[in-house]
This record gives structure tokens, sequence and C-alpha cells, in this order.
């Protein structure tokens, strides 16, 4: 694991010396996230969104488990007990608005995450496992976000629930047994919030795992990074610290910025208002929608209208689990040796139009059901199965990749306007 | 062969898709579907620039004390406010003599059970006590408001979209049904026991206008109190139910904002001096 070059723990005091022969938990920290990491030295922006991720599950986690102080999972006085969160706990409005509004960073940094790795190719050879882990993430979140969204048992929260756990009658013969043994009833109520409090709890401890698992695969190959070129020596590489935590915390900073706009000035912007009445099973809100970072995949379920051999309900369930499962399959949809889009330009185009497509499946989502937002959802998703399944598969046979860098030091130098290769970019920084 | 199967299973979602458009492309040029009342003549309220907006915002105690009497005289005849205790209050300006007063006078008084006998009955309000609600249950509510529900008002300003503005709107949007809507929409007439309302999603409101006349409340501070001006008061009053804690999270929120431009200024010092001699 690691480079050849990677810096070696070398405890000074005796203190530390004594503990790292016992338990060498300071060395597996210096070698995961310190000194001991080599990094490519090009990593811009987009390499913060790892750090960001795993910042904002430590924020859910630490919010999470002191609001679970004071919540009651119980039907009957759920919702109260949010509202008393809100009024009488010292400063529980700061917790419940942090963890209500961290849901939504995690999203968001995470889909930036994502896509990230989708424009340089991260998922390819050899980092296909760190993908497959980043995949399983992804699928524990959105579990973890539905269900913590029942918890204030508010319309659309009952609602939500009401309508996702009917994705599972959809199931031939078996769907609506599944759907009752799943909800403990023949809707939510009581027993289904119980059992949404428990794995609302348990999940995010099972999501860091993962990301542990998702780190340490990321270790054996190494970081990617823009040029999608392998790190080929030394100087390619800086230590992970101090020079990747510096530029993490400037990220860091940027998006507590952007968290604390929304905690303190716009704590509701992101929610739904009719979460502010209590769960009614015999009031249907007018609109039910989930929270943005599911409404794209709301849109492609909504998109199949049309019964064909299947019911159309099953078709939108199918289509839209097999939107994100398809992601499992990336690494080997995509036949292009080269990594990075800047050197794709067939590939770029097309990630690009994703990118608009999937932005318009989001408004297609949360917008209201007329026939031109049917049919503007329907080309959307047509466009999100094509450009995973038939053209990714095929697009690197007639593209032309422009040339690639012999190595990431001959990239920077030549960003630089410099032609010398140094040996070493820790070095260089040395000789300066 | 994995790509061609992959082609396959992407040509049978985009095929179903097209068949699904083609049908609602169908349906929208056979069938297209119907203006509505609501849609036509459905109107969004007008902002009321409470001075709790914005990141300086901050409440105006005297129009919230303004608001709750209002509340008081008015709305509470049918509303409840059950998130909101009458200790409460000594957050928007009463002293602790005047909320116990306050609770004391309450006309509703909270459930209880009868300390000898142990039947059911009522004592007095005391300031850890919520808001009582005038009705006994839902099913009375109903029964004395025509079969509606007077909805609880403790969080009504985060429930409804563009909530202040949307209470100050529909308190004081009550108007004869347009001419326009009855021609365009013969079948749209306002229901016996109903009243038109503009502001209101589906047009028809159960709830009578609630503020009939100027001077309905006299206000003891001297404002002058025009329907236009209860409702503003009482649009606060409901911000302030809802949220409690704004002013708290304002000023937090800009302590916050300070420190972490701050740290953003540092962090961004320390990257550039640690990355000063390495070409990235």
């Amino acid at each position: 694991m690691s480079f050849p070059w990677a810096k070696h723990y070398e405890p000074k005091q005796p203190l530390m010396r004594w503990l790292d022969e016992k338990l060498p938990l300071p060395r597996l920290v210096y070698n995961a996230v310190g000194a001991g990491y080599p990094v490519p030295r090009n990593l811009n922006y987009f390499w913060n969104f790892g750090v960001l991720a795993g910042a904002a599950l430590a924020i859910q986690i630490i919010t999470g488990v002191v609001l679970a102080m004071h919540y009651a999972a119980n039907a009957g006085v759920a919702f109260g007990s949010v509202e008393s969160i809100m009024r009488d706990v010292n400063a529980g409005w700061f917790l419940r608005y942090a963890h209500a509004n961290g849901a939504s960073m995690f999203l968001l940094v995470v889909y930036i995450h994502i896509g990230r790795g989708l424009y340089y190719g991260s998922y390819k050879a050899p980092r296909e496992m760190v993908w497959l882990l980043g995949v399983v993430i992804f699928l524990l979140m959105m579990a973890t976000a539905f269900m913590g969204y029942v918890l204030p048992w508010g319309q659309m929260s009952f609602w939500g629930a009401q309508v996702i756990t009917g994705f599972f009658s959809a199931i031939p013969l078996v769907g609506d047994t599944i759907r009752i043994w799943l909800l403990g009833g023949f809707a939510p109520d009581n027993a289904a919030l119980n059992r949404f409090f428990s794995l609302h709890y348990l999940l995010p401890f099972v999501t860091a795992g993962v990301i542990i698992l998702h780190i340490w695969a990321l270790h054996i190959p190494g970081s990617n990074n823009p040029t999608g070129v392998e790190v080929k020596g030394e100087q390619d590489t800086v230590p992970f610290h101090p020079y990747y935590t510096a530029k993490d915390a400037v990220g860091l900073g940027v998006f507590l910025l952007v968290f604390a706009a929304l905690i303190f000035f716009s704590p509701n912007l992101l929610g739904h208002p009719d979460n502010y009445i209590e769960a009614n099973p015999l009031s249907t809100p007018a609109h039910i929608v989930p929270e943005w970072y599911f409404l794209p995949f709301y849109a492609i379920l909504k998109s199949f209208t049309a019964d064909f051999i299947l019911p159309a309900k099953l078709w939108g369930v199918l289509a839209m689990f097999g939107s994100i499962l398809l992601l499992f399959f990336l690494p080997w949809l995509d036949s292009s040796p080269v990594r990075s889009a800047n050197f794709r330009p067939k590939y770029r185009m097309f990630l690009g139009i994703l990118l608009f497509d999937v932005l318009v499946l989001g408004y297609v989502g949360g917008a209201e059901a007329n026939a031109r937002n049917v049919i503007l959802g329907q080309l959307a998703s047509a466009y999100y199965f094509a450009h995973f399944l038939i053209i990714l598969p095929w697009v690197a046979r007639s593209e032309r990749p422009r040339p690639l860098p012999n190595s990431i030091t001959e990239a920077v130098l030549a960003k630089h306007g410099g032609t010398s290769p140094a040996k070493s970019a820790v070095a260089t920084a040395a000789h300066a | 062969m994995p790509r061609i199967i992959a082609s396959l299973i992407g040509a049978a979602f985009v095929f179903v898709l097209a068949i699904a458009l083609f049908g609602t492309a169908k349906t929208a040029i056979q069938d297209p579907a119907a203006e509505s009342a609501e849609h036509v003549f459905h109107l969004r309220p007008e902002n009321i620039h409470l001075p709790s907006n914005g990141f300086f915002g901050k409440f105006d105690n005297r129009q919230l004390q303004r608001g709750f009497q209002v509340y008081k005289e008015v709305c509470s005849a049918c509303h409840s406010l059950k998130y909101v205790a009458f200790r409460d209050l000594t957050k928007i300006g009463y002293t602790d003599p005047e909320v116990k007063a306050i609770a004391n006078q309450w006309v509703i008084e909270q459930p209880s059970i009868n300390p000898e006998t142990g039947e059911a009955a009522t004592r007095k309000n005391v300031p850890s006590d919520h808001f009582p609600s005038p009705f006994a249950n839902e099913v009375a509510a109903r029964a004395a408001n025509n079969n509606a529900l007077p909805p609880d008002l403790s969080l009504m300003t985060k429930a409804r979209e563009d909530g202040p503005n949307y209470i100050h709107a529909l308190i004081t949007g009550y108007r004869p049904q347009p001419a326009a809507l009855l021609k365009e929409f013969p079948g749209a007439k306002t229901p016996q026991g109903l009243h038109y309302n503009p502001y209101f999603a589906n047009l028809n409101i159960a709830m009578p206008p609630p503020l009939t006349s100027d001077g309905q409340v006299t206000y003891s501070d001297g404002t002058k109190a025009t329907k236009d001006q209860m409702a503003r008061d009482v649009a606060a009053f409901l911000t302030w139910t809802a949220e409690p804690n704004l002013n708290a999270r304002h000023a937090a929120g800009l302590a916050a904002g300070i420190f972490l431009l701050i740290f953003c200024f540092l962090a961004w010092g320390a990257y550039q001096n640690v990355w000063r001699d390495v070409k990235h």
C-alpha cells in the first residue's frame, strides 16, 4: 500500500513511541490522512469534497445523537417533541436546523463528489472498488435521509413514507405483503416510525464503516488527479499533510459559511411548509414532493406513464432503482482507457448534457405534473439511461482523445510555462 | 458483449419512455387539461416587510404585543395556540406579574380534574400552561364551525408558503366573488357557508372574515387599529409563535458569519504559505 517514497511515522516523544508499540493508532492516522499519504500535487478544489462529506457526516452524527436525547419516536408525540426541541431545549433550534440542513449539505457535497468522479474518470481501473464502495455509501445515505425525514411526523413525513414504501407494492404477487411487513401495518404508523428511528440511528454508523473501507481502498492505488495520468514518481506527489490539510481547511471554511447561511438565515428554505403540519392520514397534501436531493429520481419514477408488458408503476420503480444501481456497472460500461474528461472531447460534451439533464429532472420532479412537464421528464429520463447504457459504452470508439501529458509534473510545469522537470515537488520547494 | 447487453437494457428503457411520451402527447392534444378557477384567480400575497425579515431582522416587541392583543380578542375565539405557553410571553416584553394576570384572566380555562371527586373540571391558567384550546376536541370544534376545523396557529407562518405575507393577505383579502370568474367558470360559484378569498388555495374558505371593521381592537399604545394594521400585527405575532428564537438565531448567525470569514481568511493564508514554493 502507498508509494515507496511515502514518509514513515517516527514518533519522537517517548509517550507516542510507547503508544505506537502497543497500539499503532497514530501511525494509522498518519498514513491515512497525515504526512504518510503521498497525493498528486495537482489536485484542484473538486478534490475537497470527500473531506467535506466526511465533515458533514461527523456534524450529522454529533447533532443527531444530541437530538435523539430529546426526540420521542412515538406517532402520538413525535411532532410535539420536535416542537419542544425547537422551543424549550437549550439551543435546540440550532441542533435541529443544523441536522435538517446538514442532510442537504451532505447530499450536496456528495453529489459534487460523484460528479468529480464522473468527470475525471475516478471510477476506472485501478479504483473500481473505491467507486463501488462509494455507490454503497450513496445508497446508505439515501435510505438514512429518507427515514430521517419521516421522524418529525409532519404531513410530508407521513405521505413521503406512504409513497416510498408504496414502491414495494409494485413487486408482482408479493408486493403488498412485503410492504405491510416492512411497515408493520397497512399504513405508516407507530410501528413504522419506531423502526425508521432505529434504522436512522444505525445506518450512519454503517456508513462510517463503509467510508473507512472507501478510504482504505483509495489508499492502495492512491488518489486520481485532474490529468488522470498515474503518479510516476516522487516529484508528482506531495504529502497529504500539510499540503492538502491546508487546502481542505479553505474548502471547509467555505462549506461552513454556506451551511451557516442556511441554518441561521434561511433554515426552512429547503424544507416543505406542509411538514410543519402534523401527520394526518385522513388529509392528503395537494402535492407530495420529496426533498430536493431525491427530485431527479422522483422525476424518473413519474415519467413511466404507460403500461407495456409490465404495469407503468413497476417500470417506474425499476427505472428509478435502476438509475442508481447502474452506477455499480460504470467502471465496466466506460471502455475508454483515458480517465480525465479534459482529454475526451466527446465524453466531455455528453457529460455536460448529462449535468443539464439531471437539473431538468430535478425541476420536473418538483414541478406540477402537466403535459409539458411530463414530456420534459420523459425526454430527460430517456437521455439519462441512454447516456449511461448506450452512449458511454460506445463513445470511446469514435472519440479521439487529446494528447495526454507524460506525467503530472510535466502537466504542472507546462501550465506554469517551465520545462525542466524537478526531481521532487517537495525538493523543489526546499531548494527554491 | 457486456456493452451489447447494456445497450439493450438502455434501449428497453428508452423504448418504454417513448411509448409513454407518445401517450402523454396524444392525451395532451386530444383531451387538453381544462383551466380551473383556482389556477386563474388565485393571487400571490404581497410582501408586508416585517421588521424580523433580513439578516439584521429583529422582532418589534410592541408590534408583537399588539398582535397578541388581536389574537386574544379575535382569533382565540376559534383557534388554539397549543405549542406556546403563557410564560413565553415574557420574551415579547411582558413582565412576570403581567403574564400571571394574562394567564389568570384567560377566558378559556385549563382542563383539569376536581381534586375531591376526580370528575372532569377546569381551573384557572398559570404561566406554565400552554394556551388552552377553545374547543374540547375536534368534534366540538367542527360542530361549532359548520364542519370546518379551525387549525392551530402556533406554526401557521411556517406551515404555509410565504407564511407571514399569506396571513396578512388572507385576512384582509375577503371580497365578493368577481363577475369575471362566474362568467368564465359558471360552476365555480362559492358554495353556501364558504367565503370567497383569492389568497386561499381553492378560493373558498370556511373562515368568515375575522377583521370586519377598523378599530375592532383598541390598542393601548395609541397605534390606529386599521384592518391592515391589525392584520400586519397578528402576522408578526404568529411569526414569533412559529419561530420564537428568531432574534437569537439572527444574532448567532452574524457572529458565526464573522467567525467563519476570519477562519476562511486565515485558512487561505495558511494554504498560500504552505504551497508557496510548490507549483501545482
